[in-house]
């Protein structure tokens, strides 16, 4: 499924559509996921590729740590929430701790090419999938 | 705070009021730490995937609002597989004591985290009285 918006107006909330479709998917289902708690994670295509794109704001780059091998992606990390000296805490919503996560994605990903950026607090993985996983169109003799 | 702690995973809150915004997109209220100290209330909010530029903090009529838009353009070209949460814009306000002077607010964007230093007004702090 790809998106195509009419408008830029209704860009935004076509795509809130889509994520709410997407909710649970069973796309990761077969994986086992989980040691530890984790923000949430949103999964994308990109042509063959996947995208792993993750809400992190206030964590550091040098605290977050990121693994790959085959089809499992390991992303681990700490926030810290400081509050200072002599101060009193009128509200605190914002969660901290250690998070420590691993997936198997359903497709074997090219581990040397994968990039990953974090910006204004989203982590992004990129990963290409391997070129014994992509799909190869057969010709009828 | 004890360091060992696992990260607390919550569902991201949705804005709840209506009739505000013309857009019918979604919005979301970010959570937000506040603190006091002697000179200043200090508002820290998380807003992952906005830019300074597209922040905008106002203060009027003693009522302190952050709105935060995110670029959906950053999106283009991906299909969702699969999703744990939703994007959308970020909305919060708060009513502030009248002690603040709105004249000298800070705020700083870094990691998706917003701070903003908000001054009291001189006399409105704490003042140790001399006892003659």
């Amino acid at each position: 499924m790809s998106l195509f918006y009419s408008t830029p107006f209704n860009a935004l909330i076509e795509f809130q559509r889509a994520l709410d479709a997407f909710r649970d998917s069973s796309w990761l289902e077969q994986s086992f996921s989980g040691s530890g708690a984790f923000p949430p994670l949103n999964v994308f295509s990109k042509g063959d590729d996947i995208v792993l794109v993750a809400e992190v704001p206030g964590v550091r780059k040098a605290d977050l740590k990121i693994e790959v091998k085959d089809n499992t992606v390991r992303i681990a990390g700490s926030k810290d929430v400081a509050y200072g000296e002599r101060v009193s805490v009128h509200r605190r919503e914002r969660p901290a701790g250690k998070f420590d996560r691993t997936v198997a994605l359903p497709v074997e990903v090219n581990a040397d090419r994968v990039k990953a950026e974090c910006r204004d607090g989203i982590l992004a993985l990129y990963l290409p999938r391997a070129e014994s996983a992509k799909p190869r169109s057969i010709s009828i003799s | 705070m004890t360091k060992s702690q696992a990260l607390e995973v919550r569902d991201k809150k949705e804005l709840e009021t209506k009739g505000e915004k013309t857009m019918p997109a979604r919005y979301f209220v970010p959570p937000t730490d506040i603190f006091e100290t002697e000179d200043a209330l200090t508002v820290v909010m998380e807003v992952p995937g906005v830019e300074k530029k597209d922040l905008d903090v106002h203060v009027e009529n003693d009522v302190l609002r952050i709105e935060g838009r995110i670029d959906t353009s950053k999106y283009d070209g991906l299909s969702p597989l699969y999703s744990e949460y939703n994007i959308g814009h970020f909305s919060r306000s708060f009513v502030l004591s009248s002690k603040i002077d709105g004249g000298r607010i800070n705020a700083l964007v870094e990691d998706g985290v917003l701070t903003l230093k908000l001054p009291k007004i001189e006399e409105a702090r704490p003042r140790r009285i001399p006892i003659s």
